[in-house]
C-alpha cells in the first residue's frame, strides 16, 4: 500500500507529464484513415507533431484549427467548420478526430454544438464521421486524453447489435506500444477469436513503408470495426484507464466488460490465458505453455540480479503498475516512483510512496537508486545521478526502435526481464581489496586505515 | 491597444525588413502574418518562435507560465550547444492546473520565480507567456517587476503567447524582450576594438564553434552571441561592441536595427553557409571594425586566412566532384537561406531541381534566378503529397529539409538530409561545408538503398530483375571501397 502524495510546489521542473489533448490525438491516431485535430492555435499542434515523429520516427498525420486571439475571443466555430471542411477536401479521411485544448476551453467552445450546426449546413459530410473530445490541457494527463478520446468514440460510433460469434474488444491503454498490440492480436487469434482492437496503433504507428503517400494515418481501426464493437461477445479493457470505455460501450450495446491492468508479468499473463480459455472454450496453446515455461525460467534466471535493487520509475500510472508491479514482484524496491495523474491503481502499489509530480521530484529521490526507469527526459538526470537508465514510454526520441518495445504478454516480460538484468550485470561492481575493510570510523582515529583517509 | 499589439504592430512595422520594403505602405500596414487555413496549416506558434530565439542562453531560467502543453510537450528537444551552463536544458514550467484559470495564475507564477531562484540561483529568470494565460489576464510584466524588486534579480517577461501569430513573429516579440530588459543593463569587465555581436546565430549542433575559431585567429572578440552559447551578462554588455553581424536576417533583425540606431553599432547581414558567403561574412566583419577603428592590418589577416580556407575546402572536395556531379537536389527549407546553400551545391557541381522560397525575399528571389537561371522551379508551399512524387519519380535524388518531411523522402525510398534546427551535424563555416558534401555523398551512395528498392520476393515474377536506379548504378561504378574518404 503506497502513500499517494500529490507534491506541492508552485514551478514543476523537468516535467514527466505531457498534456491530454496529445493523448487523445494519439488515440485518434490508431484509427484507420483518420485525421486527428486539435482545436486550439497551431502551436499546440506542432508541439504534439514532432514529440510524435521523434518517438515514431514516421510522418504523423495531425492538424489544427489554428485558433488565434480574435478567433478564440469570437468563439472557434468558423476555425472548426473551416478545418473540417479543408480536411475533408485535401486528405479525404472517413473520420476526423477533434480534440480541444487549453486555449479553447479557457474561452469555452461547445464543439459539440458547433458539429451539429455543421453537420446541417453540410450535408456533403454525410459520410464523413466527426468526433469530439474535451480534453483541456490543465487537466489530467497523457493517459486521461487518451482514455477520454476512446469512451468518446465508442459513445458515438458504437452500434448494438446481435451478436457476431468470436468476435470480440480490445480496448488498448495508453501504455501498449504497437509491438505490444501486435503481441496480443497473435494471442486472441491463437484463441480462436477475432479481436477488434481500439485504437490499433499497431497497423498506423508501426513503421511499415506504404506503397503510396497518404496524408491521413493508414492502417489501425476501421470505422466499420469501430461500429460493430457494440456487436461483440465481450470486451477486454487493457489498462485500468479503459475501463470507462469498457462501461461506456457495455451501457451502451451491453457489451460486458473485463478490466485486465496490464499484460506484463507472470499473473497478469496468466489471468488472460484463464479468461481467454474460459471465453473460449479452448485449452490455452502449446506456444503459450512454452512461452510460460520461459518466462519461469527467466524469473529464475533474473532474481539473482533484481533482488534487493532500489529501482527509481517514473512513468504514467497504468505503465507504471506493469512494470512497478513486475520488479517489485522480482525483489527489487521501487525507492522512488513518480506519476502524471491521479488513478486507483497508485494507493496498491507495492511502494512506500507515489509523488503525482515531476522529473525533479524523482532526481532528488533517486540519489542511490540502482536503475533509473523512465521515458527519455530522464536522459539528463541519469547522467548527473550517474546510474544507469532504461528508457520505457512516451517519448523516447533519443532511442530507435520504441514502437517495437513490447513488453506484454510472456514473451514481452522476459524479455523485459532480460533486459533489466543484463544492466545490472553490466552494472556489476568488481570487488576490491579494501570492500570489506571497516571504513565508518575517521581515518586519523586508526593508523591500519589509512586509505579509508584516502577516500 | 494594448502593449501587447502595440508591440506586434511594431514589429510587423520593421523598416530594416527586405520583405517590408518591397510592400506597399497600405500592405504593410496589414502585417505579416497570413491568415492561416483551418485544417491546412502547419509550424510552430510565436510562443514556439520565443522560446527558440532564447533558450539558447545558457545559463538563465526559461519558465513557461501556462499549461503542461507548451512545456512538457516540447521541452529539451532543440540542438543549441552550450559551452559552460546547462541550466537551460531543464524544463521550468507553472504547469497551472483548473483552478489557476479560474482564479488567475499570477501568485503561482510569483511563487515560481522564488523557488527556481532558491533552488537554482540562475543569473536571471526569462518567463514566457503562454495563450491560457493571456487569455486569462494574468499579467506577466507586473509579476516579473515585482519579482525583480523583491528578489533583486532580473525576471524578464517574454510576451509572445502562441495565438498572437507564427513562430517568426515570436522570434522577434524575443528580441523586443532583450532590447528592452535585457541588452545595456550591465558593462563589460573590458572592451576591445575588436569586439563583435553575432546576431540571430543559434549555435544548434555547435556551429558557432566552427566559425569561432577563425574569428579567434583573426583577434575578433565575440563579446556576444544572440543567442548561441551565449550567458546572460554577455547579452546584457553587448551594447558595448564595435560591430555587428545578423545572421538569419528575418529572425532578429529588430535587434541588429535598433542596437544601430541606440548604440551605433553598424551590422551588416551574413551568412556562415557557403564558401562565397562564409568568406564574405569574415571581410564585412574585418571591414567594419576597420571602419570602427580598429588597426588596418584586420584586412590582411583576414584575406590571408580566407585564401587558406578556401583552398583546404577546394582541396576536400576533389574525391566528390565526379561523384556528384549532377546529384538533383531537391532543397526545401526555411531556417537556412536557400541562395546561400544553392551556390555552394552547384559550387561542387550538383544540380538544383527545385528550392522553397516560401521564407524568401524578393532579392532572395533575384538571386536564386541568378544562380539557377530564369526558370528556376522555386517552391512557394509544397503538399507533402507533391514532394513524395517528385521523389518518387526520380525529378530529384536527395532531398534537404526539416524533420517534418524527412518521412516523406524515406518512405518513398529516397535519401534525405536533415537541415533545419534538430540536425545532428554542423554545416557552417568551411569545415561545415565539408560536412554537408560528405553527408550528401554518404547518403546518396549507401548500398541500403538498392536492398530497400528491390521488390519483396512475393511481389517478383519469376525471372524478372530489378531496375536499378541512379545512385545504385554510380555505387557499382565505383571501386569497391566505395567511400573515397572512408580512410
Amino acid at each position: 500500500m503506497a502513500n499517494v502524495t500529490h507534491v506541492k510546489k508552485s514551478c514543476a521542473v523537468n516535467p514527466l507529464k505531457m498534456s491530454a489533448p496529445i493523448g487523445a490525438a494519439l488515440a485518434f491516431m490508431g484509427l484507420d484513415n483518420c485525421m486527428p485535430t486539435l482545436h486550439g492555435s497551431q502551436g499546440c499542434t506542432a508541439f504534439g507533431l514532432v514529440l510524435f515523429v521523434r518517438h515514431f520516427k514516421e510522418a504523423v498525420p495531425m492538424q489544427t484549427t489554428a485558433m488565434n486571439e480574435a478567433t478564440t475571443i469570437m468563439g472557434g466555430m468558423d476555425n472548426v467548420e473551416q478545418a473540417i471542411l479543408n480536411i475533408h477536401k485535401r486528405a479525404q479521411p472517413s473520420i476526423i478526430g477533434i480534440a480541444s485544448t487549453g486555449l479553447t476551453e479557457t474561452k469555452g467552445d461547445d464543439v459539440d454544438g458547433y458539429l451539429e450546426i455543421i453537420r446541417r449546413k453540410h450535408p456533403e459530410l454525410a459520410e464523413l464521421a466527426v468526433v469530439y473530445v474535451s480534453t483541456p490541457d490543465y487537466v489530467g494527463a497523457f493517459q486521461d486524453g487518451w482514455a477520454k478520446a476512446v469512451a468518446k468514440l465508442v459513445k458515438e460510433l458504437a452500434e448494438p447489435g446481435p451478436k457476431i460469434a468470436g468476435q470480440v474488444n480490445v480496448l488498448a491503454g495508453s501504455q501498449l506500444t504497437p509491438g505490444d498490440i501486435e503481441e496480443i492480436r497473435e494471442i486472441f487469434e491463437a484463441f480462436g477469436m477475432k479481436p477488434i482492437i481500439l485504437p490499433d496503433l499497431s497497423g498506423s504507428m508501426d513503421g511499415h513503408v506504404p506503397d503510396n503517400f497518404s496524408p491521413t494515418t493508414l492502417g489501425g481501426t476501421t470505422l466499420t470495426e469501430l461500429r460493430i464493437t457494440g456487436a461483440s461477445e465481450f470486451t477486454v479493457a487493457i489498462g485500468e484507464h479503459m475501463r470507462d470505455a469498457a462501461q461506456v460501450l457495455k451501457n451502451k450495446c451491453g457489451v460486458p466488460f473485463e478490466v485486465l491492468e496490464t499484460l506484463t508479468g507472470l499473473d497478469a499473463c496468466d489471468r488472460l490465458m484463464s479468461l481467454l480459455t474460459e471465453k473460449s472454450g479452448r485449452p490455452a496453446p502449446n506456444k503459450y505453455r512454452r512461452q510460460r515455461s520461459q518466462l519461469v525460467d527467466a524469473m529464475l534466471d533474473a532474481h539473482f540480479y533484481t533482488g534487493g535493487k532500489k529501482i527509481a520509475i517514473g512513468a504514467e500510472p497504468d505503465l507504471l503498475w506493469g512494470v512497478g508491479n513486475l520488479l517489485a514482484g522480482m525483489g527489487a524496491e521501487l525507492a522512488a516512483v513518480v506519476t502524471t495523474t491521479a488513478s486507483p491503481l497508485l494507493e496498491k502499489l507495492p511502494a512506500q510512496e507515489v509523488l503525482i509530480g515531476d522529473l525533479e521530484d524523482l532526481e532528488n529521490r533517486a540519489q542511490d537508486c540502482d536503475l533509473l526507469i523512465t521515458h527519455s527526459h530522464g536522459r539528463q538526470m541519469a547522467k548527473r545521478l550517474d546510474i544507469p537508465f532504461l528508457r520505457l514510454g512516451l517519448p523516447m526520441f533519443d532511442r530507435l526502435g520504441a514502437a517495437h518495445q513490447v513488453t506484454a504478454g510472456y514473451r514481452g516480460t522476459r524479455d523485459l526481464l532480460f533486459g533489466i538484468a543484463n544492466i545490472f550485470m553490466a552494472e556489476a561492481h568488481e570487488p576490491l581489496p579494501d570492500d570489506w575493510r571497516n571504513t565508518d570510523s575517521e581515518g586519523a582515529s586508526c593508523g591500519s586505515c589509512t586509505s579509508a583517509a584516502a577516500h | 491597444m494594448d502593449a501587447l499589439s502595440k508591440k506586434v504592430q511594431e514589429v510587423f512595422d520593421e523598416p530594416a525588413c527586405g520583405k517590408n520594403q518591397a510592400k506597399s505602405e497600405k500592405d504593410r500596414k496589414k502585417g505579416c502574418t497570413k491568415q492561416l487555413a483551418p485544417g491546412a496549416a502547419a509550424g510552430g506558434c510565436a510562443f514556439d518562435g520565443a522560446k527558440i530565439a532564447l533558450q539558447p542562453i545558457t545559463d538563465v531560467a526559461h519558465l513557461v507560465h501556462g499549461p503542461i502543453a507548451c512545456e512538457g510537450n516540447s521541452w529539451d528537444n532543440r540542438g543549441a550547444k552550450s559551452s559552460g551552463s546547462r541550466l537551460y536544458r531543464t524544463g521550468f514550467t507553472t504547469d497551472i492546473n483548473e483552478l489557476d484559470v479560474v482564479y488567475g495564475g499570477e501568485k503561482r507564477l510569483f511563487k515560481s520565480v522564488k523557488e527556481i531562484i532558491e533552488k537554482y540561483d540562475p543569473p536571471a529568470i526569462f518567463v514566457y507567456q503562454t495563450c491560457v494565460t493571456a487569455l486569462i489576464g494574468d499579467d506577466i510584466e507586473a509579476v516579473c517587476k515585482a519579482a525583480t524588486a523583491k528578489f533583486g534579480k532580473p525576471v524578464i517577461p517574454v510576451n509572445a503567447p502562441g495565438f498572437v501569430g507564427n513562430k517568426n513573429l515570436g522570434n522577434k516579440l524575443a528580441g523586443e524582450a532583450l532590447l528592452d530588459y535585457v541588452i545595456g543593463t550591465e558593462e563589460p569587465e573590458y572592451t576591445t576594438p575588436y569586439d563583435i555581436n553575432i546576431i540571430g546565430e543559434y549555435n544548434l549542433a555547435g556551429e558557432l564553434w566552427q566559425v569561432k575559431p577563425l574569428l579567434d585567429e583573426m583577434g575578433v572578440r565575440i563579446l556576444s552571441c544572440i543567442s548561441g552559447d551565449a550567458k546572460y551578462k554577455e547579452v546584457a554588455c553587448s551594447h558595448r561592441a564595435r560591430a555587428a553581424m545578423m545572421v538569419c536576417s528575418k529572425a532578429m533583425i529588430n535587434i541588429a536595427r535598433k542596437m544601430e540606431e541606440r548604440y551605433s553599432i553598424p551590422y551588416f547581414e551574413g551568412s556562415f553557409y557557403g564558401i562565397s558567403d562564409m568568406s564574405d561574412s569574415l571581410r564585412n566583419i574585418a571591414r567594419l571594425l576597420v571602419e570602427k577603428g580598429a588597426p588596418a592590418d584586420l584586412m590582411d589577416r583576414t584575406e590571408a586566412i580566407i585564401k587558406r580556407e578556401e583552398a583546404a575546402f577546394w582541396q576536400a572536395m576533389e574525391p566528390y566532384k565526379e561523384r556528384l556531379k549532377g546529384v538533383k537536389v531537391l532543397l526545401i527549407t526555411g531556417g537556412v537561406k536557400s541562395w546561400s546553400v544553392v551556390s555552394a551545391l552547384q559550387e561542387v557541381g550538383m544540380e538544383i531541381v527545385g528550392t522553397s522560397v516560401k521564407k524568401s525575399t524578393l532579392e532572395d528571389k533575384q538571386k536564386i534566378k541568378e544562380l539557377m537561371g530564369e526558370d528556376a522551379h522555386m517552391i512557394d508551399d509544397m503538399t507533402p503529397r507533391e514532394m513524395y512524387k517528385m521523389l518518387k519519380d526520380a525529378q530529384a535524388d536527395i532531398m534537404l529539409s526539416g524533420g517534418r518531411s524527412q518521412f516523406v523522402a524515406l518512405k518513398a525510398k529516397m535519401p534525405w538530409l536533415d537541415i533545419n534546427q534538430e540536425r545532428h551535424h554542423a554545416y557552417a563555416g568551411y569545415s561545415g561545408m565539408v560536412t554537408l558534401v560528405r553527408e550528401i555523398d554518404k547518403a546518396l551512395y549507401n548500398p541500403m538503398w538498392e536492398q530497400v528498392r528491390k521488390p519483396a520476393p512475393w511481389d517478383t515474377p519469376v525471372g524478372a530483375a530489378s531496375t536499378p536506379r541512379l545512385t545504385a548504378d554510380r555505387a557499382l561504378e565505383g571501386t569497391p571501397t566505395a567511400h573515397p574518404l572512408a580512410a
